[in-house]
Formats: C-alpha cells, sequence, structure tokens
C-alpha cells in the first residue's frame, strides 16, 4: 500500500523551492507579457514555468495564466516573479496605483482612467 | 499557433471589478453576458482547498453551480482591459475575497430578492470588512420587480449612501449599466472624502 502517490497537494511548492510569495503585488488582473521571446529560453525552463512563458506570448492576466496552465494562484505568483526578475516577461500597470500595503483594499485610482473605463461602458449601454 | 511577440508589447493598463452576492443570485450570468471571452471557471484556484461541490438548494432551478468563481474580460479600448471577478458563493471560499477585492475599483453584489439572506454575507463584507465602493443590485429575474427598492433597502439595512439598482444580468446594456454605476460611486467617493487607503467605513 506504501505505492508513492504523486502528491499534487505538496509538489507545487517544491517548484517554488519553498517559497509562497513574491518580491512584486501581482494582482489577480496584472496583465502579464513576454518580452523578445526566446525559445532557446524556454527550453531550459521547467513545464510550469515554460507553460506560463508560453501563454504570456499572448498578454494575459495572472488569473487567466493560472486558469490555463491549472496552477494555483499562488504557484502562478511565484514563478512569474522568477520570470519577472530574469527580465523573460513585463508585468503591465493596473489601474490600482501600488503604493498601499498588501492588505490595503481601497487603492487610489487614476481619475482619467475611471473616466475611459465610464465612457467606454457607456458605449456597451 | 505562433503569436506575434513583438520585441516590446504595447502598454495595457488593467481594471477590476468584484461581482459578488449569494448563491445563484446571477453573477455567472452577469459575467457572461459582457464577457468578450467565455468565462473562465477554473477549479484550479480551489485546489488547496477543497474539490467538493456544493448540494443543490431546495426549490432552485439551478442545476448546477460554479466550484470555483469565474471571470470575464471587457476591452475598453486599445490599451485599458476590464476584468469581472465573480465571487466564490461558498462559505469556505472567504479567504479568495480579499485577493479578488485587493485593487478592485469597486464592487457589484447582485441580491435575489426572493432570497435575500443568501447575499447578505456579501453585503456585510463590504460594509465592515473593506473601503471598497459597492453598489448593490438587485437582479430581475423573470423580468419583475417583486418588491419596492426602498423594501429592499430596509431589509439589507443598507447604508443610504450605498446605491440601489436594478439590473437585468441577461442583458448586456443592462449589466453594463450596472457596472457604470460603480465606477461612478467610485469616483465620487475618491471626490468626496473617502476613505482614505485601508480604512474601514465607519457606520
Amino acid at each position: 500500500m506504501a505505492t508513492q502517490q504523486p502528491n499534487r497537494w505538496v509538489r507545487p511548492y517544491v517548484l517554488t523551492a519553498g517559497r509562497t510569495r513574491t518580491k512584486r503585488p501581482l494582482l489577480m488582473e496584472t496583465l502579464v507579457s513576454v518580452t523578445n521571446y526566446d525559445p532557446g529560453f524556454a527550453t531550459t525552463l521547467l513545464p510550469e514555468s515554460r507553460a506560463l512563458y508560453e501563454y504570456a506570448r499572448r498578454t494575459l492576466s495572472v488569473a487567466e495564466l493560472s486558469a490555463h496552465t491549472g496552477l494555483s494562484l499562488g504557484v502562478t505568483r511565484v514563478l512569474l516573479g522568477d520570470l519577472v526578475a530574469q527580465g523573460r516577461v513585463m508585468l503591465h500597470p493596473t489601474s490600482a496605483l501600488t503604493g498601499g500595503g498588501p492588505s490595503d483594499f481601497h487603492m487610489h485610482h487614476n481619475v482619467q482612467l475611471l473616466e475611459r473605463l465610464r465612457d467606454g461602458l457607456a458605449k456597451l449601454a | 499557433m505562433a503569436w506575434p511577440s513583438s520585441p516590446e508589447p504595447p502598454v495595457i493598463t488593467s481594471a477590476k471589478i468584484v461581482i459578488a452576492g449569494g448563491f445563484g443570485v446571477g453573477k455567472t450570468t452577469f459575467v457572461s453576458s459582457l464577457s468578450e471571452i467565455p468565462p473562465v471557471n477554473t477549479e484550479a484556484w480551489m485546489t488547496e482547498v477543497s474539490e467538493a461541490v456544493d448540494p443543490i438548494e431546495e426549490g432552485s432551478s439551478k442545476t448546477k453551480t460554479t466550484v470555483a468563481m469565474d471571470f470575464g474580460r471587457i476591452t475598453i479600448d486599445d490599451s485599458l482591459i476590464l476584468y469581472l471577478f465573480g465571487t466564490p458563493g461558498q462559505p469556505r471560499f472567504w479567504f479568495l475575497w480579499d485577493d479578488l477585492c485587493r485593487g478592485a475599483i469597486g464592487a457589484l453584489v447582485l441580491v435575489d430578492t426572493r432570497r435575500l439572506d443568501v447575499s447578505f454575507p456579501a453585503v456585510n463584507y463590504f460594509e465592515n470588512d473593506t473601503g471598497l465602493p459597492f453598489v448593490v443590485a438587485v437582479n430581475l429575474f423573470d423580468g419583475r420587480l417583486w418588491h419596492e427598492l426602498s423594501e429592499v433597502r430596509d431589509a439589507l439595512a443598507l447604508s443610504p449612501e450605498v446605491p440601489l439598482i436594478c439590473c437585468d444580468a441577461r442583458d448586456r446594456a443592462s449589466s453594463a449599466r450596472a457596472l457604470q454605476t460603480v465606477v461612478t460611486h467610485a469616483m465620487q467617493q475618491m471626490g468626496s472624502s473617502g476613505p482614505p487607503p485601508g480604512a474601514l467605513i465607519g457606520r
């Protein structure tokens, strides 16, 4: 009975070398793009990081990258953090202006951006 | 299958509005009616916790529920994308709400007047636990408003400054107007002496 079942509850954090946090805040809606896609670099990556690297060529949010790769949000954030640190992917800005701590919900938003959003929604309404 | 990969991708700003409410109030329908991508419903986010499936409430015509939250995307212009994130209805996923709400412009809490109680926790969350601007929308199931809005406001014990509107989650234009109300409300809160970053809303 003591067969070695692959334990999917543990393995992701082995992948991230035990890290559960990234240095920079990656919001769920933060868009990620690949800069100068490098197929040679892609082959050096572990499958999970490689999947993120390939999907990010389309410019997708953290939430979408997690959904497409099937990686948990926590693992997605850590692995993306590595790719950012290596200069392989870039993070796009979010409407929430950073500066608040991670527990701050009520972040400041750029007013001009909210106006664009309001006017854009009006076209759908 | 190759995507054009320019050296420096154009910068695109993303924004987020949270779609909250209880079980079966129409969050998935709301997101579907506006999203340009099929609402993504992922269990990946849940594997850290549980894979259980919720029982179907009696008396509800809903035949299945979403295990995870779902999200949608609306391209506002070539450099601005709005994401909609539906909250998971199940209480055991509360911890995800903080992650969903961090950085959001605001939230829309959907209510079904036949079952107001299922949306109480969402209203409580936004009133007491976050400083996030929020709007409450009565989802017009069957296209009818069954109760006066003032009665709904009383039943939910909503503060006077919280906008209360109607919307038809199946209708794209109606849903877009509801989101517009959230954005406008957020702008008004910023314009007035809104709560400082990280502050809890009083009252």
